[in-house]
């Protein structure tokens, strides 16, 4: 190509301009500026009921350290995504290898797991609370005919991140499904043909010697983007428990929700807010180094 | 009649060979992924026989799935025409609406450039596209919301919409797709005299059908569902979305619970329709981004 510009290509330039600029203002106003905010913010006192406020330094990060209930939400939502994760990836593997052998019911059964995450969890996190109800909901009624003692699923400090947990587990599991379904599909039939010419003729074997390695890409997609989900925990929280019993369900993104739009402590929910972005980008980091080798989309 | 039975014959036989030696492992998995399903479509099932319910049966020791007295009627008439429901669902169009014609709009003809254009500060424009991805509404909120709160627009259809006007995963999808384009087709197109504008809505929008009806579902339930923007900026019941007006039923909003259940049902009953009627579209479309909401 030569360096000289041409006229049509000068013309290009120029619409290009004009096309990228509704999407570059917006850019602006909706990341790039409020993101230099939330840094600015996240070194002052800045509270929404006074218009004073002060740049404290780092004094808002150094307090996150030492501030218990930050620590609280954190350990919360450790707790909670070491429940949820190995289930969100383990039954939706074990389904999608399943399911892809359904010759008949492959797609009402995918139609079936998949229900639950077109729904809105908002409205189902209502149906799943009365489920679980401790006096009259119906998994503890079933509990009981078979002789236990009943579940206090919301009001238990013990039980409460588990409750969470089935809930989520509940609502992602067919996404998770599908995403392993399209992994599982991509894997070429003739491997397991050689494999099964080679002796490899029992499902482990098929399993750990073909699938598990031909899955990697997908399998690290998932583990990633479900661990992301479960820091962003959020929806079930605000409706049925809004972190109780005594803090039990407090997690880290609902934490700041409430120093920042329910106590008004902008700047110091601002910092925790970047807490929370360092976090989910280093989930993002990690999928990009770890997946970009192998995946080709 | 011979003619009966032995047709009766050949399809047990059928049957037989289906299930002989493997199958019956094959078979017994196939009845424990029906129970799996169950299990995952029983919190609808519950909901739906609820919302058909008196209040004193929603909760009855025994359950049944058929309602011993159907107040099915009573309970929808009720949300709809006695609690603003009409209103929420009218609130969750327009502002799934609104910011999904808003991306479209403005993320089309930006990666339509990002694509095939060349120009200056496409690089930074790209880079800073990719950095954004990460960096959901929770992160932004408060700026946001702060301005909002000065220049007077908080408790509007406006700022319910405003963060999402720009969507940087959709301008990413368009601009990976929009690459695959022929570059030849574009030449000659333009030899032909199209002008650019004429080029992308006549040959590479036909061409993105599937990709944009993909980000649309995505983008449409994806907002549809959100709970938490519409719990910063609503403050009247005449601007609350469906999906927000859950958030009345965590103190005793109602506590006629038939139609608590029966309003749980119509919140999230388009969703789930939309999604039996286009089956393959919604799953490529949510799962597109791997992140669930």
């Amino acid at each position: 190509m030569d360096n000289a510009i041409s006229p049509l290509q000068r013309r290009q330039a120029r619409l290009a301009h004009w096309l990228v600029l509704p999407a570059t203002i917006l850019m602006l106003l909706i990341y790039i500026v409020p993101i230099s905010l939330v840094l600015l913010a996240s070194f002052t006192d800045y509270t929404l009921v006074s218009d004073y406020y002060e740049f404290i330094g780092f004094d808002n990060y150094t307090r996150m350290f030492g501030d218990e209930v930050v620590g609280n939400s954190l350990k919360n939502t450790v707790f909670y995504a070491a429940l949820f994760l190995p289930g969100a990836f383990i039954i939706s593997l074990i389904l999608a290898i399943t399911i892809q052998e359904q010759k008949q019911f492959r797609s009402i059964l995918e139609v079936l797991y998949f229900l639950p995450v077109t729904s809105t969890l908002a409205a189902m996190t209502l149906v799943w609370g009365a489920l679980m109800d401790s006096s009259q909901g119906v998994i503890n009624n079933m509990i009981e005919i078979f002789g236990f003692a009943g579940i206090n699923w919301f009001g238990s400090e013990d039980v409460v991140l588990y409750s969470l947990a089935i809930i989520s587990l509940w609502s992602v599991i067919g996404f998770n499904m599908v995403l392993f379904l399209a992994g599982l599909t991509s894997i070429p039939q003739s491997l397991y043909e050689a494999a099964s010419m080679d002796g490899a003729d029992h499902p482990l074997d098929k399993f750990f010697k073909i699938t598990w390695p031909m899955l990697g890409p997908t399998a690290m997609f998932v583990a990633v983007t479900s661990s992301i989900t479960a820091f962003k925990l959020f929806d079930t929280v605000a409706i049925l428990t809004q972190g109780g019993p005594d803090r039990a369900s407090e997690v880290f993104l609902y934490l700041t929700f409430l120093e920042g739009f329910e106590y008004f402590n902008m700047g110091y929910s601002a910092a925790l807010s970047l807490v929370f972005l360092g976090i989910i980008f280093l989930f993002a980091l990690a999928q990009a180094l770890l997946t970009d080798k192998n995946v080709h989309y | 009649m011979a003619d009966i039975t032995q047709r009766q014959a050949k399809t047990k036989l059928a049957w037989r060979a289906h299930l002989k030696p493997r199958s019956l492992g094959r078979a017994i998995t196939t009845a424990f992924l029906f129970l799996g399903a169950w299990v995952m479509i029983f919190p609808f099932i519950w909901m739906i026989s609820s919302s058909l319910k008196p209040t004193d049966e929603v909760y009855d020791s025994t359950f049944s799935i058929i309602p011993k007295t159907f107040k099915g009627f009573e309970n929808y008439y009720g949300v709809l025409f006695d609690q603003p429901y009409l209103i929420f669902l009218m609130n969750s169009m327009i502002v799934c609406v609104g910011i999904l014609v808003i991306q479209l709009l403005t993320a089309v003809p930006a990666a339509y450039a990002l694509a095939k254009l060349k120009f200056r500060g496409s690089n930074i424009l790209f880079g800073t596209v990719i950095a954004a991805i990460t960096i959901p509404i929770n992160v932004t909120s408060i700026p946001i919301y702060i301005g909002l709160v000065k220049v007077g627009l908080l408790d509007t259809y406006i700022a319910m919409m405003f963060p999402f006007f720009l969507s940087v995963f959709a301008i990413f999808l368009f601009r990976q797709f929009f690459r695959g384009f022929p570059d030849s087709i574009i030449q000659a197109a333009r030899v032909d005299g199209f002008t650019e504008i004429e080029i992308i809505v006549r040959l590479i929008l036909p061409s993105a059908v599937p990709a944009i009806a993909a980000f649309s579902v995505f983008s449409f339930v994806a907002h549809w569902n959100d709970l938490y923007w519409p719990l910063i900026v609503v403050q009247s019941q005449d601007k609350m979305t469906a999906t927000l007006s859950m958030m009345q039923y965590q103190s005793n909003f109602d506590t006629d619970y038939g139609r608590t259940f029966a309003s749980a049902t119509v919140v999230t009953a388009p969703m789930v329709i939309a999604f039996l009627f286009a089956r393959r579209l919604f799953i490529r479309g949510i799962t597109m981004t791997g992140v669930k909401g």
